[in-house]
């Protein structure tokens, strides 16, 4: 079989799996609005998503913001303006590492719990049982999950810079000798709502983009281990990849 | 249907269905990716009584299930469930017609997250606006009935697999369905777990004035337990009867399935290339 051949069956194969995924969302969104009726399978979501996710969250959090508080500091005293650490650091994390990071590990903690979760409910018939209940399994399993994960990753996102300031705080100011004062104030008085606003908007589509990744993967896996541990895997690389897109495109509208 | 008929049953009237009958599948065919599994398949199942489906594996008895409910629809010909055409229904319509459905999955498909009580109590809560304390008793009245109304707070993971399918079956007719669906309800269960499940299927269906219908391997159980079977083999009906009666049939294929031989019709090896040139060659292949 030729190059060409070959390239052309890989971009036919593509194209038809994006129309799948497509299709899937639409599915996905119809239905979301009637989730919404039964708000306590949402907040189990967000239990399992999100509070579940935040040891990871903060501890990356934590030393993220102290690498950026370092590098900052040795990068700003070569040009003599330490003051301004506070901001370079706020507007980093607030407006691109914030939501980048912390989508990246969603995807790795939260999308694959998600995917495997419900690749083995399609491994053990339970998908089928509920069908056969009259109980549209997208609505009773995909959509919680999907509202759970667009709720919970903005916060996540929030506290990731939250205490990502911290940590950059505590090295700039505590460790390097940074003036306090300087290093809140300058954060304070550069920043605007726009930037806090940008910050929640990508991580509000970044989390759309990771859950219906995971759930779609998830419902899609073959019903065998190997099946949901592929699956798994796709979920991972496709949101990871989403991510790094979105982000792009996000900042290029937004800024 | 008395009388053992090794040829396709005469349906009469395709478009009519038969008065006693809650399902009907009238010169059903199905493809898929250029296989045929159904052609010019024939199949009646009485109101109130429990109709078997048995065949060699791969001959389309879970496909069958799967027209019946609706997951599938047939390529060629009608599937009738209580009158209606499965092929004329929407998705609505299909929901619809699975709220009146039972089924019972080979493993049970018990919700891993929720204990047995909330298994029970599932298909109320999804669709019933029930206060609590109705659907509690609902679940123990079904719970009690299989035997288990003391393992309401056990996890699936602490059952075993007869308790795990008894649990199903409680809620399976939570919702007092018409038709009762068995997808292998014997496999993998020891002798006692086998007699119970054989007990609860035919009183279940007695005392609730069910249609069940099982798909099963065991021969026997069948034969205690259906009153029609089906024997279905090369996409078609190979027989139907009483299971008694077609313990005694003399087509080849239905003697091999019911004896259990090892070959007949149904060969025991799978079709290969010649064996003694495929161990013999340079290069094995595989």
């Amino acid at each position: 079989m030729s190059i060409a051949n070959e390239l052309l069956i890989n971009a036919r194969e593509m194209c038809s799996k994006a129309g799948r995924f497509t299709f899937f969302t639409l599915r996905l969104l119809r239905v979301t609005p009637a989730a919404f009726k039964r708000i306590g399978l949402i907040w189990a979501q967000i239990y399992n998503t999100g509070a579940l996710s935040l040891v990871i969250i903060m501890l990356s959090g934590l030393f993220v913001g102290m690498v950026l508080g370092l590098q900052g500091y040795d990068l700003l005293r070569r040009f003599g303006s330490t003051e301004s650490l506070g901001v370079a650091v706020g507007l980093a994390l607030i407006k691109e590492l914030g939501p980048v990071v912390t989508a990246l590990l969603f995807a790795g903690r939260a999308g694959t719990a998600l995917t495997s979760e419900i690749g083995l409910m399609q491994a053990t018939d339970q998908l089928a049982a509920m069908e056969m209940m009259a109980v549209d399994p997208v609505r009773r399993i995909c959509a919680p999950r999907f509202i759970g994960g667009i709720i919970a990753l903005p916060l996540l996102a929030a506290i990731f810079s939250m205490i990502g300031i911290y940590g950059a705080q505590l090295v700039g100011v505590t460790l390097m000798g940074v003036d306090a004062g300087q290093f809140w104030s300058q954060m304070r008085g550069a920043m605007s709502i726009n930037d806090v606003v940008q910050g929640i908007v990508k991580s509000a589509v970044f989390g759309f983009a990771c859950t219906s990744i995971a759930v779609y993967e998830g419902y899609h896996a073959l019903p065998t281990a190997e099946g949901v541990g592929r699956a798994t895997t796709r979920t991972v690389v496709n949101s990871s990849v989403a991510i790094l897109i979105l982000d792009y495109m996000l900042t290029a509208v937004l800024l | 249907m008395t009388q053992v008929s090794t040829t396709q049953p005469t349906v009469p009237g395709a478009s009519r269905l038969a008065a006693t009958a809650l399902v009907q599948l009238i010169d059903v065919g199905y493809d898929i990716q250029g296989r045929t599994i159904f052609d010019g398949l024939n199949v009646t199942m009485e109101r109130g009584k429990i109709t078997a489906v048995m065949g060699p594996s791969g001959t389309g008895k879970t496909t069958l299930l799967r027209l019946i409910t609706g997951q599938i629809k047939p390529t060629r010909g009608q599937v009738l469930v209580d009158g209606v055409d499965i092929r004329t229904l929407d998705v609505d319509g299909l929901f619809a017609l699975r709220r009146g459905m039972g089924m019972l999955f080979q493993n049970g498909a018990l919700l891993t997250d929720l204990d047995v009580y909330e298994n029970v109590a599932f298909p109320l809560r999804e669709h019933t606006n029930l206060p609590e304390s109705l659907i509690a008793r609902i679940v123990l009245m079904k719970l009690h009935a299989v035997g288990l109304r003391g393992a309401a707070r056990l996890m699936p993971a602490e059952l075993s697999g007869g308790m795990a399918r008894r649990v199903a079956l409680a809620r399976a007719i939570v919702m007092d369905p018409l038709l009762l669906i068995y997808d292998e309800p014997f496999a993998g269960l020891d002798p006692i777990g086998l007699g119970v499940v054989l007990r609860l299927i035919r009183d279940t269906n007695d005392s609730l004035g069910l249609t069940s219908i099982v798909v099963s391997h065991d021969v026997d159980e069948i034969s205690l337990l259906a009153d029609t079977a089906y024997i279905l083999a090369g996409g078609r009906v190979a027989a139907s009867g009483k299971p008694a009666n077609l313990r005694v049939d003399d087509s080849p294929l239905v003697r091999q399935f019911m004896g259990g031989l090892a070959d007949g019709p149904v060969a025991f090896h799978y079709p290969a290339p010649n064996y003694d040139a495929q161990l013999l060659a340079q290069d094995v292949p595989i």
